[in-house]
Order: C-alpha cells, then structure tokens, then sequence
C-alpha cells in the first residue's frame, strides 16, 4: 500500500482553510490525471472562487478564466487544440450563478471537456454569502433569516437539471466527507476524463465538498454537514452515462 | 514494512484524519507548527495498519504511507516550500 503525493499537485502549502474539501478535490484530480499519463497534454481552467489560485497548485497548464467562463474557456481550448484533455474546475457560485449560462450551453453542445463542480454550499471566498445551492434555510450572510423567507426560491441541483438536455454524456454526484466516499469521487472524477480521452463528450462530477469557514462550523461540524443534511438535498449518484 | 508519515508542516490541524482513523491511532497536537497551526501526530506506529484513510481525507497531503519496497522511503512530498 502506497499513497504519496501525486506528481500534478505541487508540493506546496495551499491558502485553503483547514477542513475546506478543496484540497482533497484537488488532489484527486491531481491523482487521476497522474494515473492516466496525461499530464504533458493537461490544459485546467480555474474558476473565481476559492480555488482562482489553481495554477500555484497543479503541476500542469492552468488558465484562470473570467468568472463563470470556465466552460467558454474550455470549449475554445478544446476545439483549436483537440489532442489536450481539458477541464474546469468551478465552485457554485461560478458554475451555477454568474456561469449558469456557460454551464449549460457547454452542456448541451455535448461539448468533449471534462468539469469537476465543487458543490459547498455557499459563496466562499467573499466572505459566505448565499449560492444558487444553499440549502433552504441555511444561513448564510446574505440569508440571515435562512434562506427562504425572502423569495429566494430553493437550492438548484446542477446534475438533475443538466440531465434534461440530451447533450452530455456523463453527470454524476459524489462528495468528499468521508473515505468512501472520496474513493467513489476518484472513480467518478477518472471516469470523467476517460470519456474526454475516448471523445464521448460532456462529463460533469459535482462534488458536495465542505467550508467550514463560511459555514462558521469545525471541521468536524462540516463533515457532518455534508453527510446529514447536503446528502439529503443532494442525493448522490449517477444521473446521466452514455 | 510500509511506513507512515506526517507532516507537521504541511498540516493545518483539521483533525478529519482523526476522525476517520479506524484504530483511533491518531490525535492533534498542544504545540504549533511553524504556520501556527496544531499538528497531527500518530499515536502508536505499531496500532496503525497502513489502511491510509487518514491521508485520504487530508485536505493537504499532510500524511503519506510508503511501502518499503524499491527503497521508495525517500520522501517526495515532505517539506513544505
Ligand atoms: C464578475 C465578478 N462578480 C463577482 C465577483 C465576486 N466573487 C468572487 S468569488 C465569488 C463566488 C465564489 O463562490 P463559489 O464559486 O461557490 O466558490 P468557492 O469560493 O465557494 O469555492 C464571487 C461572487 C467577481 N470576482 N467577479
Ligand atoms: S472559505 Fe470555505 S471554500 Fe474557501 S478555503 Fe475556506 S473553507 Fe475552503
Ligand atoms: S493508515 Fe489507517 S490505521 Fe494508520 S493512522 Fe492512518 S487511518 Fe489510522
């Protein structure tokens, strides 16, 4: 049994907070693309968001993209350089709110990229305010009441909406609170870029991921979050393989 | 004999290691690391069975097992920058 750290995650120090699922997310990209031997033709497109600082952190070519575009991004690199594999990484502020549009056009042109949505709940780096996937009556500082009581309508659920369209070829739900369960998240992230790599189009792993920050939770608090009350909201699984 | 290390310097003292640790093999420290942050430490090297679900629910690539074979010891995460 080995576990070492992958050679696409730089050995550095990450500004994530501790707890924050990120970090993990990271290294299970960084973990598939080093299995699949891909890393010399890896481009990423990094999202605004906690994670705009992925190029300090994966060791192989990163773009930082225009809130939301990731997907845009993407797309362009995808079509002028077919031979790359191609991702995005977003969080749900920029893959459902400013993005929502990107996300769902890419989607449905069947676009051949791979997308990894890291789901937490929450705006993270501005300081927590409310995404489109805040749980109804969660708090948040733009829901002080909870969200709900001020028309706010209900969380969106990325995976069963994209599964609507015809175009994508593969939606799946996992999250990262606990071993399993970030056993199950590679699978499906590995599964993502294998689709890329045999041309088979739009794959998308929307990762329910903790923040303890903004969450104003302990670490411990927000694993519990995840697996009791986003799990539930969220429910895990495959929505779309073709 | 694979061998398991932490890093104090590359951890932030979540503590998801701890709560994942089948053995309950694990505990964070009272010292701080150079980053101000309490570290995780292991507890009895000879209790822990390598499983590694401690490092695979580290944020931060703060534990790694090796498995002694191909004098693969050598450590290649380590130190932080
Ligand atoms: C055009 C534009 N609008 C708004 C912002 C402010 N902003 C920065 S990050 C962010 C949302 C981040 O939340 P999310 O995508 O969920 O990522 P997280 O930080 O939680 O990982 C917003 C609204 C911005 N930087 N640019
Ligand atoms: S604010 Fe939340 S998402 Fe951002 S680094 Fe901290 S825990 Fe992670
Ligand atoms: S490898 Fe397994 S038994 Fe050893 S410290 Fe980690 S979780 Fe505990």
């Amino acid at each position: 049994m080995e576990f070492r750290r992958p050679k696409t995650l730089k050995n550095v120090l990450t500004h994530y907070c501790p707890g924050c699922g990120h970090g993990i997310v990271h290294r299970l990209v960084a973990e598939v693309i080093d299995e699949l031997g891909i890393r010399e033709r890896t481009i990423g497109t990094a999202p605004v968001g906690c994670a705009v600082l992925l190029y300090d952190y994966m060791n192989c070519d990163i773009i930082e993209c225009a809130h939301g575009r990731p997907p845009a991004v993407a797309t362009g690199i995808k079509r002028v350089l077919p031979d790359r594999i191609v991702f995005t990484y977003q969080g749900d502020g920029d893959l459902a709110a400013i993005g929502a549009a990107e996300t769902i056009h890419a989607a449905n042109r069947g676009e051949n990229i791979t997308v990894i949505f890291v789901n937490n709940a929450i705006y993270g780096m501005t300081g927590g305010q409310m995404a489109p996937t805040t749980l109804m009556g969660q708090w948040s500082t733009t829901t002080p009441a909870g969200r709900g009581k001020l028309g706010e309508g209900g969380p969106i659920k990325v995976c069963e909406m994209l599964s609507a369209l015809d175009g994508p070829c593969y939606l799946e739900r996992v999250a990262v609170s606990t071993p399993k369960d970030v056993l199950r998240a590679k699978k499906a992230i590995r599964k993502a870029f294998e689709n890329q790599i045999a041309g088979k189009g739009f794959s998308l792993v929307e990762v329910l991921s903790m923040c303890p920050t903004d969450w104003k939770l302990s670490p411990k608090e927000a694993v519990d979050f995840v697996n009791e009350k986003m799990k539930t909201v969220f429910p895990l699984g495959v929505f779309k393989d073709r | 004999m694979p061998q398991i290390r932490f890093y104090a310097e590359h951890c932030k003292g979540c503590g998801l290691c701890v709560l994942v640790c089948p053995c309950q093999n694990i505990r964070i420290s009272e010292d701080l690391n150079e980053h101000g942050h309490p570290f995780a430490v292991l507890v009895d090297p000879a209790r822990c069975t390598y499983c590694a679900m401690c490092g695979r629910m580290c944020p931060d690539m703060a534990i790694e097992i090796f498995d002694g074979k191909n004098g693969s010891k050598e450590n290649s995460g380590g130190a932080a920058k």
